[in-house]
């Protein structure tokens, strides 16, 4: 599976955030946005993730096909991946005509987004926030995504009396719990220890080696191969 | 060669699967349920209007039987807009409305589900309430009955209509009063058939009930449409 963003601009109230702006990602391929304070990684991000519209430019998702799958190292293991793509009914759709444009809520059903937000009820145990947000995004085994990232002794604390990084590591195990191939990190790395960044940097070597996609923004530099996408000063 | 098991997999994973928007309405009687205040608030500010009332009045019995009705149905009415800021405010400070839009489950289902938890946790008890604090009124128990019905039938349609304004004002600090400016012209309707329903001797029970039904069926078509498409461009 293979993104390709072109000509991409998104204007909020007003202002022109950024401007013809493309790249290219293929399958097992990280891409890490950069730039200063301001330069509209969130925003690009938020884009990617259809949360806010296009001001122009496209962004075209396509599914590997079964011939590129076979000359795949990564083929069986992929397949977790190709499932996921499968299971959504957008191979079928576009198998005839590689290249096809996803409306973008069909992207937005193939990616996982960690905002800065962390999406997590206060009154809710870990365990429950998320279960909940397994079965709305499409299901998963949540004891294992807990247990990955270090939080089943807390599964049954209520999360208002988490830790910054402790909540940001909750949010992150929705990685774990549901499939999906394109990962949209918005700094990934805040507020986590030492171990959970290695935890982090070891899912996301994972999920690239599954032929996933990550769509980073960080300052921190992540322990993983990504090319680099530099935004500008904003205007 | 190891495609078909995690297939196999796969698909059972589908199948013990929950429903998106039944794990939805247990999460807000959840949050409800743990917060408290949410069930007993409405209740009791519907309480207060209720007894505040005769003191501006006057203590006279055969009035207030009379305008009983109307007083519920006013109290009821302010009780569900007042407590629906918060609808989807708190899901958009905290990021969970990103992940709505996110899902393959379309955001008029969640916008539905999510007004159902909200009425099972604000209107039914005020529904539930509405005979007793009728009785305080001095209703005679004919009267009770229709109230009852008529809020029963009712207060669904004003939650829904309440959700447009939640939708709408869903990025403003502040925006409960907004909420209940932009959507008390347009609860009127249901305010003018439900008092009809609960207590209009001349037109009687049933046309101005079943009106009241159309126009909560009505809303329950319409307004998740609006609330959607307004939560779909909060983030503009």
């Amino acid at each position: 599976m293979q993104i390709e963003a072109s000509a991409l601009s998104v204007e909020r109230g007003g202002r022109v955030i950024f401007a013809g702006l493309g790249f290219g990602l293929r399958a097992g391929e990280a891409l890490l946005v950069k730039g200063p304070n301001g330069a509209g990684k969130s925003t690009l991000l938020r884009a990617l993730a259809g949360l806010l519209p296009l001001a122009s430019g496209d962004i075209r998702i396509t599914p590997a096909t079964e011939a590129r799958l076979d000359h795949d190292d990564f083929g069986s293991i992929r397949s977790k991946i190709m499932n996921v793509i499968d299971f959504k009914g957008l191979e079928r759709d576009s198998g005839e005509k590689p290249g096809s444009t996803f409306s973008p809520p069909a992207l937005a059903e193939l990616c996982h987004y960690i905002g800065h937000a962390d999406a997590l009820k206060p009154a809710l145990t870990l365990a429950e926030n998320l279960a909940f947000y397994a079965a709305l995004l499409g299901g998963g085994e949540i004891a294992a995504a807990l247990a990955r990232l270090g939080l089943a002794g807390i599964a049954d604390l209520p999360a208002a009396y988490l830790s910054a990084g402790q909540k940001r590591r909750a949010a992150l195990a929705r990685l774990v719990a549901v499939a999906r191939p394109i990962w949209l990190l918005d700094e990934p790395l805040t507020a986590l220890d030492t171990m959970s960044q290695t935890i982090v940097g070891e899912l996301m070597r994972e999920h690239l080696e599954m032929g996933g996609l990550i769509v980073a923004a960080t300052h921190a530099p992540l322990p993983i191969a990504a090319r680099d996408l530099v935004l500008g000063r904003p205007l | 060669m190891s495609q078909k098991p995690q297939a196999e997999k796969r698909q059972a994973a589908i199948q013990t699967r929950r429903s998106p928007l039944a794990a939805l309405l247990v999460r807000d009687l959840r949050i409800g349920r743990r917060i408290g205040g949410a069930v007993s608030m409405g209740v009791v500010f519907f309480l207060c209007l209720v007894t505040v009332t005769p003191f501006a009045v006057g203590p006279d019995q055969a009035l207030l039987a009379r305008i009983g009705p109307a007083i519920l149905w006013i109290a009821a009415l302010l009780a569900t807009l007042l407590g629906l800021d918060r609808l989807f405010q708190a899901d958009a400070e905290d990021g969970s409305l990103d992940l709505f839009l996110m899902s393959e489950t379309p955001l008029e289902l969640i916008v539905v589900v999510k007004c159902l938890g909200h009425w099972l946790l604000t209107g039914l008890p005020l529904v539930a309430a509405s005979p007793i604090f009728g009785l305080m009124l001095g209703l005679e128990p004919a009267a009770l009955a229709r109230v009852t019905a008529s809020l029963l039938a009712g207060t669904p349609a004003l939650t829904l209509l309440g959700a447009v304004g939640a939708a709408l004002t869903v990025s403003l600090r502040r925006g409960g009063l907004l909420l209940a400016v932009l959507i008390l012209p347009l609860s009127v309707p249901v305010l003018i058939f439900g008092v009809a329903a609960a207590g209009d001797p001349v037109v009687g029970f049933k046309t101005p009930f079943l009106i009241l039904c159309g126009l909560t069926l009505a809303a329950v078509a319409l307004t998740p449409f609006a609330a959607a498409a307004a939560l779909r461009h909060a983030g503009d």
